[in-house]
């Protein structure tokens, strides 16, 4: 952590890449306590990448990480409940959706989160869903993704930073 | 959205910093303070006897009541702007000023007779002290919540009574340089009264706008 917020980002994501099995694991069973799945959970974990990146400068370096973590993780969890709490009937609907919907095997659950995250995204402006898409799902670098779009990697990177903030904006007011 | 693609994402965003926390704190209450110090000048002012006043130990404990509540109100905000930070000490330590009103007003009743405790206890102008309290409590209140919003707090009404705890110990610092009133008996509880509807305010706000 120490050395991502001193700017290594090959770092920083395998960082996050260690965590996310550790918050899987923190969400999956404070979610499964609470009788919420494991997608509910998954969108648990990705709220929580998503906070610990946009407060990663409230961490006090010089105290250790694990304490800090879990309360974010904490925090989202709690705010992810109170979301399902008040949305007991919009559930019961996707769930007939998933029913209607042909069930495609394994994979239905992935599918889901994907959905769902992209249906955020649908809510974004179109420069910063792009900026996000291009750096994120179709994995591009910065440099190539600025390139595609046609624009500069400067711009790109206040498009991206932008977009994650609105992403964790619409999480907040879905919990309102 | 896959997590690893989520995670590829923020990996990129990694070269945008924000703003180490403390100096947020620093330069957001600094101008809320700011902003009602210049309303207090411009508007009302040192009273008229405060040179002659600056040996009275009545008027001096008002100081010590509410500049002790502004930095105990400080600490506990810091403390609770940051997730998985105990409150630890700093949460009683709100208690200190309280405290100290009240062993003020002890040693006023041992030294004041009792047919004058009602006029002391009544002052001069209770309604400045509960109006104007609040109102220059609203700019440090502001600047410390764009300091929490900046954080991340766990307990957002906490966090937010804590600041506004903080902001009416400023806020009474300043008008106390302009009430007429030194007894303890009414600062235990004119201020006090002031303070709790501010910190009520925190409270309801806090909840509502310090979501992250």
């Amino acid at each position: 952590m120490r050395a991502a917020l001193a700017g290594d980002g090959a770092a920083y994501q395998r960082l996050l890449a260690a965590l996310a099995p550790y918050l899987r694991n923190l969400c999956r069973r404070a979610c499964a306590r609470a009788g919420l799945s494991a997608s509910e959970a998954e969108d648990a974990v990705q709220e929580t990448l998503l906070a610990i990146h946009l407060k990663r400068h409230t961490w006090d370096s010089s105290q250790p990480l694990t304490p800090w973590l879990s309360a974010i993780a904490r925090n989202k969890v709690i705010d992810m409940m109170r979301r399902r709490g008040r949305r007991a009937e919009t559930d019961i609907a996707d769930f007939e959706n998933v029913l209607a919907a042909p069930p495609e095997a394994e994979n239905v659950e992935r599918e889901l989160e994907r959905q769902d995250a992209l249906r955020l995204l649908d809510q974004l402006s179109g420069k910063q869903r792009e900026a996000i898409e291009a750096v994120s799902i179709r994995g591009e670098s910065l440099r190539d993704a600025a390139i595609n779009l046609g624009v500069s990697e400067g711009a790109l990177r206040v498009s991206v930073h932008r977009g994650l903030k609105a992403l964790a904006e619409l999480y907040r007011r879905m919990s309102d | 959205m896959k997590t690893e693609d989520l995670i590829a994402a923020l990996a990129a965003d990694n070269d945008t910093k924000a703003a180490p926390l403390s100096r947020a704190f620093a330069l957001d209450l600094a101008l809320g303070f700011l902003v009602s110090a210049i309303g207090f000048f411009l508007f009302l002012g040192l009273r008229d006897t405060f040179f002659a006043s600056l040996d009275h130990p009545r008027f001096l404990f008002k100081f010590v009541f509410t500049l002790t509540m502004a930095c105990t109100g400080l600490v506990l905000t810091w403390r609770l702007s940051r997730p998985g930070v105990a409150a630890g000490l700093a949460r009683r330590a709100v208690l200190l000023a309280p405290a100290l009103v009240l062993a003020a007003c002890l040693a006023e009743m041992a030294s004041v007779p009792a047919d004058q405790w009602g006029a002391r206890l009544i002052g001069h102008n209770a309604v400045h002290c509960l109006t104007l309290i609040p109102l220059m409590a609203l700019a440090p209140l502001a600047g410390l919540f764009l300091a929490l919003k900046h954080g991340a707090p766990s307990d957002p009404q906490r966090a937010g009574a804590a600041a506004a705890f903080a902001a009416s110990g400023l806020a009474a610092t300043l008008y106390a340089m302009n009430c007429p009133d030194d007894s303890p008996f009414f600062v235990a509880v004119w201020y006090m009264i002031a303070t709790s509807v501010v910190v009520a305010l925190g409270w309801v706000a806090g909840g509502r706008l310090l979501r992250w």
